[in-house]
């Protein structure tokens, strides 16, 4: 329980503290979002796409993250028109983006000389690496991103639902489906730090799979994916620190845990519900 | 009176196919038209202009006598090409229907989710408010969806087979209750089965390529002609019933 304590004192521990809560208002809005549109695909596109633009950053000796996120929204953006306009289906579209981004990542990566150790901590990520000017971009992400879903709610579930229905009411579809592509790039690259571009999917599907549980409601989803996200990335952090396991893997496993428990627990509930047979 | 939907000579199709040719078709206040025609002749391209989801290659589409332009129409589409599994509640899927008229800080009062009960209510679906959209059967999926079209209270109101799903205990009552909104909003009906659409339309429009638009809601001769399509036609008479066409 010291040793707990004493864990909190430090200033890494309690920048992973702050990561992970804001990294669970994103995955609850986000989350839920990429979901429910069964957009889980697509999102893994665009964090694998980012590699790209790391690779070609690190070249030219750039802050990797600017690479990234240029690679990562020009992916989201060019997923959607060439889908809408280019007469590629949707997966086809994804499957390009995304090999041609790692592709280009491995022949830069393999072209800057010497080693380039911060490159594992990209592919798998490490939450106790987190600085406090990450901690400001997520926070600013997080705000832009709960204020867009909090106004537009009604918009967001309905063009998540019906786009067509939404295009015959007179609401922008595709200006708001455009808006929320960069903001899901926005925050899986921003949460590249927190996972690793091999894993940082999960931080956005396995709450809401968690979340389902107990309800299928788009609207209460949200809230508990955030509580759960949130769960699983402190014990995840926590026994990272205290095992000495990679973060990122162990945030994944924690979540994996919490969901087994949780199912496991109302599995246990409605077997003990049943009439016994006679 | 200016007619809420005027259509002059609209071409459309999609990449080198032409679909719909020299359509030209108004709608006023209080009509009831049923829009029929055999499958690939253009039924679905024609609702997607009116709607405002295509644009037209030529010719135009205006919206005169509607006082909140496309704002001012409701909409049924057929529920079976929604996602079965998206995670919405029914009041949510009818609230979803104010969407389009107010949402910037739309927020949802007391009022309208009083009026989406009572809507839910009068289609037999009060009990399932709090249910998932996917959970209902398709004809009651069709029932909510009809709610969301009208809780705007719209002046035109497009159905997209409607009775598809739709079990023959809610048929009945489905065509009367689109009797009685007919009161209040021109209605718009596309479907495939020219039998049981004649019984409740006003006037009858035929898309085959072009449009044919037929004053009445009796099915003639010259009107199958156009439809080009084994179907079964409907008399009018004491007794509602079938005659089928002699086999050749």
């Amino acid at each position: 329980m010291q040793t707990f304590i004493d864990l909190l004192s430090y200033q890494f521990f309690q920048n992973a503290l702050a990561a992970a809560f804001v990294a669970s208002i994103l995955s609850g809005f986000i989350g839920t979002y990429i979901v429910s549109r069964r957009m889980v695909f697509v999102t893994d596109g665009i964090t694998h796409s980012s590699f790209g633009g790391l690779g070609i950053a690190y070249f030219f000796g750039l802050n990797p993250f600017l690479g990234a996120v240029l690679f990562g929204v020009g992916t989201a953006l060019g997923i959607e028109w060439m889908s809408r306009k280019g007469n590629i289906r949707e997966d086809s579209a994804i499957a390009i983006l995304w090999a041609v981004g790692m592709a280009t990542g491995i022949v830069f990566v393999f072209l800057t000389p010497g080693y380039t150790p911060n490159l594992m901590s990209f592919l798998f990520g490490n939450i106790l690496n987190v600085t406090k000017l990450d901690i400001v971009i997520l926070s600013s992400l997080a705000i832009a991103v709960a204020s867009f879903f909090m106004l537009f709610y009604r918009v967001v579930l309905l063009t998540a639902h019906d786009p067509e229905f939404a295009s015959a009411s007179g609401v922008p579809v595709n200006a708001f489906r455009y808006v929320l592509m960069i903001l899901i790039a926005l925050t899986v690259v921003f949460s590249i730090k927190i996972a690793g571009i091999i894993l940082v999917m999960s931080i956005f599907t396995i709450p809401q799979i968690i979340a389902s549980v107990f309800t299928r409601n788009f609207g209460t989803i949200i809230p508990l994916s955030m509580l759960f996200a949130f769960l699983g990335l402190t014990g995840g952090l926590i026994s990272s620190y205290f095992a000495d396991f990679p973060s990122g893997a162990s945030i994944i496993l924690a979540l994996v845990v919490l969901w087994g428990l949780l199912k496991g627990f109302t599995w246990m509930i409605r077997w003990r519900k049943q009439p016994a047979k006679t | 009176m200016n007619p809420l939907i005027k259509l002059t000579d609209i071409e459309a199709g999609y990449d080198d196919q032409l679909i719909l040719r020299n359509v030209n078709l108004e709608v006023h206040a209080g009509d009831f038209v049923g829009v029929i025609g055999p499958n690939g002749g253009g039924k679905t391209t024609l609702l997607r202009i009116m709607l405002g989801l295509i644009q037209p290659l030529k010719g135009t589409v205006t919206y005169p006598g509607l006082t909140n332009g496309i704002k001012s129409i409701g909409y049924l589409p057929q529920s079976n090409l929604l996602d079965a599994r998206f995670p919405i509640r029914v009041t949510d899927v009818v609230l979803s229907g104010l969407t389009g008229s107010r949402p910037f800080f739309g927020r949802i009062s007391k009022a309208d989710k009083q009026k989406a009960d009572e809507l839910l209510d009068m289609v037999g679906l009060k009990t399932y408010a709090n249910q998932l959209l996917g959970e209902l059967s398709g004809g009651q999926k069709q029932r909510a969806l009809l709610c969301r079209a009208i809780i705007n209270d719209p002046q035109l109101l497009f159905l997209d087979e409607p009775n598809t799903y739709v079990d023959k205990t809610f048929e009945g009552e489905l065509y009367q209750l689109l009797a009685d909104m007919n009161k209040h909003m021109a209605i718009v009906l596309v479907s495939h089965d020219i039998g049981t659409i004649s019984s409740v339309v006003k006037t009858l429009a035929c898309v085959n390529g072009s449009l044919h638009y037929h004053s009445s809601n009796k099915v003639t001769d010259d009107l199958l002609k156009i439809y080009n399509c084994p179907v079964e036609l409907i008399t009018h008479g004491t007794v509602p019933h079938r005659v089928l066409k002699q086999h050749s």
